[in-house]
């Protein structure tokens, strides 16, 4: 090249350009960690209407409270999964705190085995991290042979801490949604 | 701005008797020169916007009128049978999405960082050349395929048609299972490897700015134009690894059966939202940016002052680039976001208006008192500062959460983009284009033709774009071909805008045209005493290797 650059100069600059590399590297390993993170965050608070999975014990120590709230509850399936999916109560008044259980339905409609796998999901979303889940078919994939009928409890209970956020106790009405997606062994993910 | 002066009075031309230059293709092919890099980057930006600018033209032809047109006919030469009206409308989304991937990432990213900084970052600091050299022409090189691969990714199966129609910003689902076909991976790719060049671009500028000036030159006396570069060239950094991530993410997604954004899954397409706009806000600081710095230097060349309040406006540029990183949640405030995510969104976004408008009443400040004189760069300047101002207001407009419930999505936000971009970043280029062309090449340019390409050129966009503030308050949304009678006035108007722009642009190429071939000879400090940055002490243009006695700064 033209002037040539002294060694000591092409030493900083050789350091300089490692850590720049470094920190791309650094940030790509930070935005592959935002998924883990990402989903982590959901569970954890709630956000974007992520209920909340706990045990027996827990759900246990929870006070009862007076007032009550209504649940209803919401299916879905994906349209490329021949099921018939419903909730077999499509709303539900509950006392705060108490212990509920709502049955959902699935039915193969086809002549064949067919797997589904559900997500859900609760609106409005602030109710998220109140909305507890203590059993229930989330992400767990089914396979429902021809013909095949099933019913799948969810039990749950509406935290008595949502009357105390000011963001969510005038929620008199908090929505459970389930989808229930086609597991396509070759293509998991579409 | 600390005044700059050289000490070493025979840098001017002692060079010339070794300004021994490699043949053509050993020059432009395998170049390691900052100038000839920084020339070859203005090229592909000049080529880049021209298609980017012939796609928009296509896009106001369609919008000149209610009802598909052209789409038809433009689908069924394309794909050489005739086109349903599903292809038709695939078109179009292949057009808006091409036409935001060009001008973003292969015209104006190239021509501010690539063109202006490759060529005065080195001039300004002293440097013989960047401290890459090599790195540098592998950073231009790995350009050309991206756009090849943009460009041929419209001829293959995206989905409804040919091309990806996924929009610039390749959102999930419609980027994994609704388009399938190789263009969309073509498109990624494409952003793959612009990425990769500019994060080498990033690390060469850095090292050099930190590394390589003139004894004397502290960081508080460089030029704010190496002051802005160096800011972006950390966005850079910060920023595309995660674009770089979240493509890849959508890559495997779409190839490999993995479900990061897709429900079935237990994935989630929001977590691609908030990916790609944690790349995308600092990558529309990392375009105004540089243009942040050149206006800087041409207000204080024409008024004949020295820049108003250099460290605000460096530290400025900083606070720009520091809390552009934390607002992206402002471009989804749709997607379902809490009260309280918003409330903060919302407070972040109009925070950056505090460093925005130091910088604006800082080159007000410059001008004040000052002896102007408005020649073509200078009155390009004038042009950004208002066209900037514009989009910043309707920026804080939209900043507003509960607004943008509104306006998301509409053309009101079309032109608040517009105006900070196509009308802010895109006349800044031109600034800096007009006041570095006689350095760059040695010849001027018609004084008389750069004032007319500015009148035409100024005239001619905000008849595009003003009148889409209205169309969006009206409800118009984005993103489609064809809209109700009632939007027919204005988006007529916007399109006889897109001619007076197009005519301006002619005058432009006639400018240098003319330039190239008669223009009159320029001398080393052809703008005088308001010029006081190291390029001014140097030839037009300058020698092929310069500042072989480095230059001590006062």
């Amino acid at each position: 090249m033209s002037a040539a650059i002294s060694p000591k100069i092409q030493r900083r600059n050789n350091r300089s350009a490692f850590m720049g590399f470094a920190l791309v590297a650094g940030m790509v390993a930070l935005g592959f960690a935002a998924v883990p993170l990402y989903n982590l965050f959901c569970r954890v608070t709630g956000f974007g209407g992520t209920p909340q999975i706990v045990d027996q014990a827990k759900a246990s120590t929870v006070a009862i409270g007076t007032q009550t709230i209504t649940v209803r509850f919401d299916a879905n399936t994906d349209s490329a999964l021949p099921w018939e999916f419903a909730p077999e109560q499509v709303s539900d008044q509950m006392t705060i705190g108490t212990r509920d259980m709502a049955i959902y339905t699935a039915e193969n409609l086809t002549n064949q085995p067919i797997t589904g796998r559900a997500g859900y999901n609760v609106t409005p979303v602030q109710a998220g991290k109140y909305f507890n889940k203590i059993q229930c078919f989330c992400f767990t994939e089914q396979t429902l042979q021809p013909g095949e009928k099933v019913r799948m409890p969810v039990l749950y209970y509406v935290d008595p801490a949502i009357l105390e956020d000011e963001d969510t106790k005038n929620i008199e009405e908090i929505t459970l949604s389930y989808t229930f997606y086609r597991v396509d062994p070759d293509n998991v993910g579409g | 701005m600390t005044t700059i002066a050289a000490t070493a009075g025979d840098m001017h031309d002692h060079a010339h008797d070794h300004d021994d230059k490699p043949a053509f293709f050993a020059r432009w092919f395998l170049s390691t020169n900052h100038k000839d890099i920084g020339t070859l980057y203005l090229i592909f930006a000049i080529v880049a916007g021209i298609i980017g600018g012939f796609i928009s033209g296509l896009m106001r032809v369609e919008l000149a009128e209610p009802g598909v047109q052209y789409l038809g006919q433009w689908a069924s030469y394309l794909q050489g049978s005739p086109a349903t009206l599903d292809e038709s409308y695939h078109l179009w989304n292949v057009l808006i999405t091409a036409h935001g991937l060009i001008m973003v990432f292969f015209m104006v990213m190239p021509a501010m960082i690539g063109g202006f900084g490759n060529w005065f970052v080195p001039l300004m600091i002293g440097a013989p050349d960047m401290a890459f050299p090599r790195m540098n022409n592998i950073s231009f090189w790995l350009l050309v395929p991206a756009f090849a691969l943009l460009l041929g990714s419209t001829f293959v199966p995206g989905g409804s048609g040919l091309g990806a129609g996924t929009g610039w910003t390749v959102y999930a689902p419609l980027s994994t299972n609704g388009s399938v076909g190789p263009a969309v991976d073509m498109a990624i790719l494409s952003l793959h490897l612009a990425g990769a060049s500019s994060i080498l671009g990033a690390v060469n500028f850095i090292t050099t700015i930190f590394n390589m000036r003139a004894p004397g030159m502290t960081l508080n006396k460089m030029p704010l134009f190496v002051w802005s570069v160096l800011v972006t060239a950390f966005l850079l950094l910060l920023a595309l690894p995660v674009l770089a991530a979240a493509i890849t993410m959508l890559l495997t997604d779409r190839n490999f059966n993995t479900a990061f954004f897709d429900a079935a899954g237990g994935g989630d397409p929001v977590l691609y939202q908030h990916l790609f706009w944690f790349f995308g806000h600092p990558e529309v600081y990392i375009m105004i940016l540089p243009g942040f710095g050149m206006i800087s230097h041409i207000v204080a060349t024409f008024s004949k002052k020295p820049v108003f309040g250099y460290l605000g406006m460096a530290y400025a540029m900083v606070a720009i680039g520091v809390v552009g990183f934390v607002v992206w949640a402002h471009h989804m405030f749709t997607v379902g976001l809490t009260v309280n995510m918003k409330i903060y969104f919302t407070a972040a976004t109009m925070v950056i208006a505090v460093p925005t408008g130091i910088k604006i009443f800082s080159w007000i400040a410059t001008m004040w008192g000052g002896s102007l004189s408005l020649k073509t760069p200078m009155v390009w300047a004038l042009g950004f500062i208002f066209m900037f101002t514009v989009g910043g207001v309707t920026g804080v407009v939209l900043a507003n959460g509960g607004v943008d419930d509104n306006l998301h999505d509409t053309y009101y936000v079309v032109a608040h983009f517009h105006y900070v971009l196509s009308l802010g970043a895109v006349f800044s280029i031109f600034a800096g284009f007009y006041y570095w062309f006689p350095k760059m090449s040695g010849r001027h340019y018609s004084e008389l033709l750069g004032q007319l390409h500015f009148w035409v050129f100024f005239i001619g966009v905000n008849i595009v774009f003003f009148p889409q503030h209205f169309l969006g308050v009206q409800g118009m949304p984005r993103r489609y071909p064809d809209y109700p009678e009632q939007f027919a006035y204005w988006n007529e108007i916007s399109t006889f805008g897109y001619v007076v722009m197009a005519a301006g642009m002619l005058i432009f190429f006639v400018n240098i045209g003319y330039a190239l071939v008669a223009g009159r000879r320029a001398e080393g400090n052809y703008w005088g005493e308001g010029a006081t940055t190291l390029e001014w002490t140097l030839s037009s243009p300058p020698p092929f290797h310069q500042f072989e006695t480095l230059p001590t700064i006062k």
